[in-house]
């Protein structure tokens, strides 16, 4: 560990970085704290050379001037006091409590980078979780230690879902000790509000600890929020035994505050602006979840997104979607027909549901009806498109039957109660009652024995 | 040699002094935690050092320790089974000794077990005059793996010494060599500088398919062994799951996965699953005939961009055995984005989306290290190392720089496409954008070992397809009502190749895998619809009549897939035959 090491000449400021001469042995990363006639702000080491440093500063530089400003390195990375009694509590990113409360005494100081996991230390997500919604528990299915984000587009109902989501949430026959850290990134406050509210109103609020860094706040908080929450996260999943789910919310604040970072350096854009090592940025952030061997907890990593003009190969859901286990997509035309949640379940997937599902976890039926339903929605929706162009009345009477599917699918799966915590039969029998619809030589994705148990036809003749 | 020293820290990038002497491509220590990096660029006496770790907490005026090599891999027993970093380090023996979930930084570990004793068997004898790349013993590595130990390239000589039968360890020295009067001892251990292919004899044209027991590749876009194909497809479109199928079902002899910037918990569930999963091909446990590499998205990117070529070398060591390799590289954008990254920070001139201008030369060395050759030394043989990898295009947009300059260098190419896989067809190969150059070569070996009219088959099966693509054009702009008979039965036809044949449940314990004998047998049940029902047409009959009549064995055929193992084929037979009396006893009949 290094001391304390003391400077004063700053020969550049610009956006959030500034020149500090005469430092020879900053560390890449090393801790800075800046003393202005104005109060104290902090910073990071990004580029260190031999008699200058390039300091970022976290709360801007408004204030900071060539002169009378004093600069200490203080010989340590960028670190953070972690501990259970984060949980009920509000804090910014540095740790800093934002909620009048007292400051975290007693507790471990993290580097909040993290460090990755080992994937042979890794264990392998196959716990059902039951979120309570069909679209995702019947046909995406979400399994503990899974990083599954939801795409959202701008006003749509993102927050309520993920709200739901949090208080639905069991894994069937266990009732272990869960937590969730709640990280806002760039929130406006009344998103922030709306959070607390709710988890104080459903009881949970012991059970929360949130990192908040607002809309107004420099880019640079918008970047260690996420890392905090899961800093916190990885604390109590692997020294507490805590099953933890991690929300971060909005990571397309995120991503434009690492592109306002990048362009401040003058580093070289790629796709739309964005720096080309946004991907690997990302995955430091979602690929901090998981299950691992000999450790009791979890991380369930849920990262909300907004999809900027609803565009799925924006780079910012583009990238996300090469990194997580699937993802949650809203759809505009759902939301417009008053469908909630608007989860467009065929732009949708859980890469990892495959391993929760089936007996023993959910129901035996469960990956056949799921391929079904899916196999016959996705032919509703072409048909959809069929009978826009000839006509409903040319269509066969199959295409009509597809086109009925379709639209109860929507409106009796797919949408449900903010309140509604529907269990997994529920949701595989909603399934099946749709799927009678069709003719069974019509279920070309289902075993013969499940048409016989579960066909309402037949169960009508028991 | 003389310690350099740093003057600067930016990210993955580190510029070092008093490096007059260095090499370009040298690896060296960096910093007090001795960080492994590499030499990418001398200026004056600067060096500019990629680090493969976390530069965190490294800072100007630490010395900078010279290696005088290049980045190497050991080359031994004990390879098979394992799993590596992109730098060969072994992440199984840093997670059983670490103790924590955690791979830190500056961790050194040996690659290779250097104490576990292996048995050598020779196969050469005192006074022998060897050669580079011969065989000069052969050590059981596992039950799969018959490891052939080789005189290194470069050494040449007579036997003047060789241990007898035994178990020695991989240091241990095995043979020494007369080498032009100097003793020159052989240990099971040889090193190889990865950024250099190894070298063989003579390179060969393909001829035998790589089977992969994945319906659509091996019958419509065949890979052949020694082939380099590209699969690209935009998030969800089922890359990975393809690639994984590859791994787990392709007749390679050895297969070597390099996870490049891609997912942790998919190496773990490779982890996790080959070992239990039976190689289809000879009943083994799938570990024993795999290596793994993993970069995970999350570790150093540095180290990502050497993770592809510490595979490759890997590869080319048991091709040079006279093994048929497979090297699966799951994605080949995240490597060429860990190039843009250096690149960039190197302040190098961008060229398109601020990829390095050298990006196609690196893609080109990379492909060009496959092939079927004739390898170094005695006794003669042939080995194969195929190259199939994943590409990432932005938002699926298969025009941007690393999927149009990959398919400048491969032969096969399998494009995924997302609307497929939205409908849940499986695998979402685009059977009109893809392509094989193989298909020929490999057609003569398929119409001589399974079925003399695989290639006739084949094209009225390509030839439906098309022609589906064209008559849904038509049936959007004026219905499917206006449509003559024979065209109406072309859409069943392939509707019915696409729910029998080319849709496939890779998670299915029977459909995951078919073999060459199954898909021929549904490929006769396709034909024969497609002939007869042709037929038919012609004589009058509607194609709703047909369809009507066929249904209920069309079903059972489709269902079949998944119910049919590959071992009670002539399952098959009884289904062709009454699809066959169908037809009868509509022909019998009058057309209605």
């Amino acid at each position: 560990m290094m001391n304390v090491r003391e400077f004063s000449k700053i020969s550049m400021i610009k956006g959030t970085l500034m020149a500090v001469e005469g430092v020879s042995d900053a560390s890449y990363n090393e801790l800075v704290e800046i003393e202005t006639t104005s109060g104290k702000k902090r910073g990071i080491v990004v580029d260190s050379q031999l008699g200058v440093s390039i300091v970022q500063v976290f709360e801007g530089t408004t204030g900071i001037s060539p002169t009378g400003t004093k600069v200490r390195m203080l010989g340590r990375g960028l670190e953070v006091k972690i501990s259970e009694e984060m949980l009920g509590r509000i804090f910014n990113p540095l740790g800093d409590p934002l909620d009048n409360g007292p400051e975290i005494i007693k507790g471990e100081r993290r580097d909040i980078n993290g460090e990755p996991i080992n994937p042979a230390m890794r264990e392998y997500p196959e716990e059902f979780i039951q979120t309570g919604i069909s679209a995702i528990d019947g046909l995406n299915p979400l399994v503990r230690g899974q990083k599954l984000p939801i795409f959202s587009g701008s006003g749509m109902p993102s927050n309520l879902l993920a709200a739901q989501i949090a208080k639905q949430a069991t894994v069937r026959g266990e009732e272990g000790s869960f937590a969730v850290v709640f990280s806002a990134i760039g929130a406006r406050y009344d998103d922030a509000v709306f959070f607390r509210k709710f988890f104080e109103e459903t009881g949970a609020i012991n059970r929360v600890a949130m990192v908040v860094s607002l809309a107004n706040e420099p880019p640079v908080m918008k970047i260690l929020a996420p890392r905090t929450a899961l800093t916190l996260a990885e604390y109590l999943a692997f020294e507490k035994d805590m099953h933890v789910l991690a929300i971060l919310i909005d990571m397309t604040n995120y991503c434009e505050a690492l592109r306002e970072i990048s362009a401040s350096k003058e580093e070289v854009p790629g796709r739309g602006g964005y720096p080309g090592y946004m991907y690997s940025d990302l995955a430091t952030i979602y690929e901090r979840a998981g299950k691992v061997k000999g450790k009791k907890g979890s991380i369930t990593q849920m990262p909300i997104l907004t999809m900027p003009n609803d565009d799925m190969t924006h780079p910012i859901p583009d990238l996300t979607g090469y990194i997580t286990e699937g993802q949650i997509t809203f759809d505009r035309s759902l939301y417009n027909k008053g469908i909630y949640p608007p989860i467009n379940v065929l732009l949708s997937l859980s890469r990892l549901g495959k391993d929760g599902i089936g007996e023993g976890k959910t129901r035996e039926d469960h990956a056949n009806v799921m391929n079904q339903l899916f196999a016959a929605y996705a032919r509703a929706v072409d048909t959809r498109g069929l009978a826009a162009i000839i006509g409903e009345d040319s269509l066969t009477e199959m295409d009509k039957k597809y086109l009925l599917f379709g639209e109860m699918f929507e409106r009796k799966l797919i949408n449900q109660g903010l309140n509604e915590n529907r269990s997994i039969e529920t949701t595989l029998d909603i399934g099946w009652e749709l799927l009678s619809i069709f003719p069974e030589s019509e279920l070309t994705n289902i075993k013969a024995e499940y048409i016989k148990k579960y066909y309402p036809p037949y169960r009508g003749k028991k | 040699m003389e310690n350099g020293r740093i003057v600067r820290v930016n990210g993955p990038l580190v510029v070092a002094d008093n490096m007059r002497s260095a090499l370009m491509y040298e690896v060296v220590q960096v910093g007090e935690g001795k960080l492994v990096g590499e030499i990418t660029r001398i200026e004056g006496d600067r060096a500019f050092i990629q680090v493969y770790e976390d530069t965190s907490g490294v800072k100007p005026g630490e010395a900078v320790y010279r290696t005088g090599s290049p980045l190497s891999v050991d080359l031994a027993p004990g390879l098979m089974g394992r799993l590596f970093d992109g730098l060969e380090r072994p992440l199984d023996t840093i997670a059983s000794t670490s103790n924590s979930p955690f791979v830190s930084k500056g961790i050194k570990v040996s690659p290779l077990d250097e104490n576990k004793k292996w048995h050598f068997v020779p196969t050469v004898k005192k006074g022998d005059k060897v050669d580079e790349g011969d065989i000069i013993g052969t050590v059981p590595e596992t039950g799969l793996v018959e490891h052939k130990v080789m005189v290194p390239p470069g050494i040449h000589g007579t036997v003047k010494e060789i241990v007898p039968e035994g178990d020695y360890t991989i240091n241990e020295n095995i043979l020494i060599l007369d080498m032009e009067g100097d003793e020159k001892p052989i240990s099971m251990l040889q090193r190889w500088p990865v950024r250099i292919p190894r070298p063989y004899k003579e390179k060969l044209e393909p001829t035998e398919p790589l089977l992969t027991g994945v319906r659509v590749l091996d019958t419509i876009f065949p890979l052949a062994k020694g082939g380099t194909a590209a699969i690209p497809g935009p998030f969800g479109s089922g890359k990975t799951v393809t690639l994984q199928s590859l791994a787990k079902w392709s007749a390679a002899k050895i297969v070597i996965y390099v996870g490049c910037g891609e997912r942790g918990n998919e190496m773990t569930d490779e982890l996790r699953s080959f070992p239990k999963l039976k190689d289809p091909w000879t009943g083994r446990p799938l570990l024993e005939r795999s290596i793994l590499i993993a970069n995970t998205s999350n570790m150093p990117v540095a180290a990502r961009e050497a993770s592809i070529y510490v595979g490759a070398t890997i590869a080319e060591y048991f091709r040079d055995q006279g093994y048929d390799v497979l090297l699966v590289a799951d994605s080949t954008t995240r490597w060429a984005e860990a190039l843009r990254d250096l690149g960039g920070r190197m302040e190098e001139m961008p060229a398109e989306e601020g990829f390095p201008s050298y990006l196609p030369s690196r893609l080109a060395e990379y492909y060009e290290r496959g092939g079927r050759v004739k390898v170094l030394g005695k006794p003669e043989r042939i080995g194969s190392l195929s190259l199939a990898s994943a590409v990432s295009p932005p938002g699926g947009d298969f025009t941007e720089p690393v999927t149009s300059n990959t398919l400048r260098f491969v032969k096969v190419f399998w494009p995924l496409d997302v609307s497929l896989a939205h409908a849940r067809h499986f695998p979402a190969i685009n059977w009109l954008q893809g392509f094989s150059a193989y298909v020929d070569l490999v057609a003569k070996w398929w119409n001589t070992n399974i079925d003399p009219k695989w290639k006739e088959m084949r094209e009225i099966i390509v030839n439906d397809l098309i022609r589906e693509d064209q008559l849904k054009q038509i049936v959007r702009l004026v219905g499917p009502d206006s449509l003559a008979e024979k065209d109406k039965l072309t859409l069943e036809s392939a509707k019915f190749i696409k729910e029998a044949f080319l849709k496939q449940n890779a998670f299915d314990d029977i459909d995951a895998f078919s073999s060459p004998q199954k898909m021929a047998k549904i490929m006769n049940a396709l034909v024969l619809f497609h002939d007869r029902g042709l037929k038919l047409t012609e004589k009058g009959f509607s194609v709703k009549d047909i369809v009507e009549k066929a249904t209920p064995v069309m079903t059972e055929i489709i269902k079949s897939k998944a119910i049919i193992k590959n071992n009670e084929l002539q399952k098959y037979d009884e289904l062709i035959a009454k699809l066959n009396s169908v037809f009868d006893s509509m022909e019998k009949g009058d057309a209605s």
